[in-house]
């Protein structure tokens, strides 16, 4: 017992060579994204001659940037809270609501897919449907005289951009949702039906409570999605709308604000942003993993 | 949930998901007036620099997948074999990508990498392609590590290495000869999606300035009417049959591993 137990001095040494197999990866790591990143966060705190300051960040409350901060919250707050209803009802109608076993595979299979199909060919999707000239818009206005334009819909528009944002945020949800659906045990309804639940209630009183960390966090992390999506929103509406991506994405190509170091507290701010809707995420994840195990 | 109330929201979805695909597909064959024709990709076909974009970007793509098996295979399993503990750390690095918005990590690269920098890479043409495969290569890890990491979960990593090793087998070949192959259906899974990203991917080669396929395509939607939707119904196959792809080989798997 002793001989296996008690190391040998070869142990001595060791530890260290173990380390080395992870060099590569972490020079990797720190070269292209911890280092990239800590030096846009730190260059939010600075001016040019390198000194600290809180300028730029209080340079982000001006009224267009505080306004395209604006835009890109209520975009992707809309884009995922409509995601989440609409792929939770697809969802739930897939695992619970009686449809043939044979949807479920090429559903997922499908929002596989078009969760990875965003960027620039997503936008030009839509514009050839919604646009001015696209399929739904003429065939609204010749069959039944329905001119969308008049009505004051503009594919280049914050309902256009969160119309289009759904084609992944509807997917994603489906995706992450469907596992949870399946985690509601059988035994659930029928205990609650024995007690002499109806269908309403048992939903409102155990199933929608137990999924509720679930369809949060999938919102939470929606939201990030959105707000991170940048290829998508350039090409459907160049510059016409002024969401922080975009505004970021000039800044960087030219630096439109007049300062450089107002991109990297822009910047700053979407990490801020999207690091928070994460760890909200991933928080809620933990959280419901406890029932849905 | 009632069955025709699942109908109709299950109806209701993918008509909207139909829908936009089919007014994309309708716009690409509408050049010649009047009747369908496949013009406008007659006419994207013959454009050198679509070619020279997607060429690009398929180069990119390869060398991408082939710097991401190097980097990934020999961590993950390394993690897996000698630092257990360290796992979740790892794991939650990797899925770092999915937080941190591309167009924050390009921005970073530039300013950090700049021609007066201690490691000038955006100064030289091979270099900027260099960071940008890195950038790739991080964008696609996510996706990558989960995949490798969850094929290694199927094999006994550490019987398999110690009877290597006491066949006499070094890392070198115990990595390349025992754990790639058993890894490759993950391996191949993972490099599909990475291929996926890389040839839709818009930010990053639009801001270092490369010729890829995604800025190219933003190009021709400013400028040209029909055309723009032709390419993107070819990216949006090439998406569909990168994903086709990791469903058939997972399949074929799954046959191989029952007919044992």
């Amino acid at each position: 017992m002793t001989d296996l137990t008690s190391p040998p001095p070869k142990r001595r040494w060791r530890p260290s060579l173990t380390w080395l197999g992870l060099l590569p990866f972490a020079l990797f790591i720190a070269l292209f994204l911890v280092m990239p990143t800590m030096k846009i966060v730190i260059g939010a705190f600075q001016r040019a001659d390198g000194s600290f300051t809180f300028e730029n960040i209080a340079g982000l409350f001006t009224a267009s940037i505080l306004s395209s901060y604006w835009i890109s919250i209520k975009i992707s707050v809309a884009s995922s809270a409509i995601g989440c209803l609409i792929g939770f009802l697809m969802a739930a109608g897939m695992v619970l609501g009686g449809l043939p076993r044979g949807i479920r595979s090429p559903l997922m299979t499908f929002s596989g897919v078009a969760s990875n199909f965003a960027g620039v060919p997503l936008a030009f999707a839509f514009l050839a449907t919604l646009g001015p000239l696209g399929l739904v818009t003429m065939f609204l206005r010749t069959e039944f005289g329905i001119n969308l334009r008049a009505m004051g819909f503009n594919i280049l528009s914050f309902w256009g951009l969160t119309i289009t944002y759904l084609f992944f945020q509807i997917p994603l949800m489906i995706l992450i949702i469907t596992p949870a659906l399946d985690g509601l045990k059988r035994e659930w309804r029928e205990a609650a039906s024995c007690l002499g639940a109806s269908g309403a209630q048992y939903w409102r009183i155990v199933a929608l409570p137990i999924l509720f960390p679930t369809i949060l966090g999938t919102f939470a992390l929606l939201f990030a999605n959105a707000f991170g999506a940048v290829a998508t929103a350039i090409a459907l509406t160049g510059s016409s709308l002024n969401i922080v991506p975009i505004m970021l994405f000039a800044q960087i190509r030219g630096d439109v604000l007049g300062n450089p170091h107002l991109g990297y507290a822009m910047a700053f701010g979407m990490i801020l942003v999207t690091g928070l809707a994460n760890v909200i995420y991933i928080w809620l994840r933990i959280r419901s993993e406890r029932w849905l195990k | 949930m009632t069955k025709a109330a699942s109908w109709a929201i299950l109806l209701l979805g993918l008509t909207y998901f139909i829908l936009p695909l089919v007014g994309m597909v309708e716009f690409s064959l509408s050049m010649r007036r009047g009747e369908y024709s496949f013009d406008a990709y007659a006419a994207v076909l013959a454009d050198p620099q679509f070619r020279e974009t997607f060429s690009y970007s398929v180069v990119m793509a390869l060398l991408t997948i082939v710097f991401g098996i190097l980097l990934v295979v020999p961590t993950a399993f390394w993690v897996r074999l000698k630092l257990p503990r360290l796992r979740p750390l790892v794991e939650f690095v990797t899925l770092l990508p999915l937080v941190i918005p591309a167009i924050v990590t390009v921005f970073g690269y530039i300013r950090l990498y700049n021609t007066s920098s201690w490691l000038p890479l955006t100064g030289t043409t091979f270099g900027t392609n260099l960071l940008l495969m890195f950038g790739y290569a991080m964008l696609s890890l996510p996706y990558m590590y989960r995949a490798v990491d969850t094929g290694l979960r199927t094999i006994d990593v550490a019987t398999l290495t110690e009877a290597a090793q006491s066949l006499g087998a070094g890392w070198f070949t115990i990595i390349a000869k025992l754990i790639l192959p058993n890894v490759l259906v993950a391996v191949l899974s993972g490099s599909f999606v990475t291929f996926a990203i890389v040839m839709g991917e818009f930010t990053m080669a639009a801001l270092l300035n490369r010729p890829a396929f995604g800025p190219y395509l933003q190009l021709m939607g400013a400028n040209k009417a029909y055309e723009p939707f032709a390419l993107a119904t070819i990216a949006f196959i090439i998406t569909w049959a990168c994903m086709g792809l990791i469903q058939l080989v997972t399949r074929f798997t799954k046959h191989d591993k029952a007919g044992r």
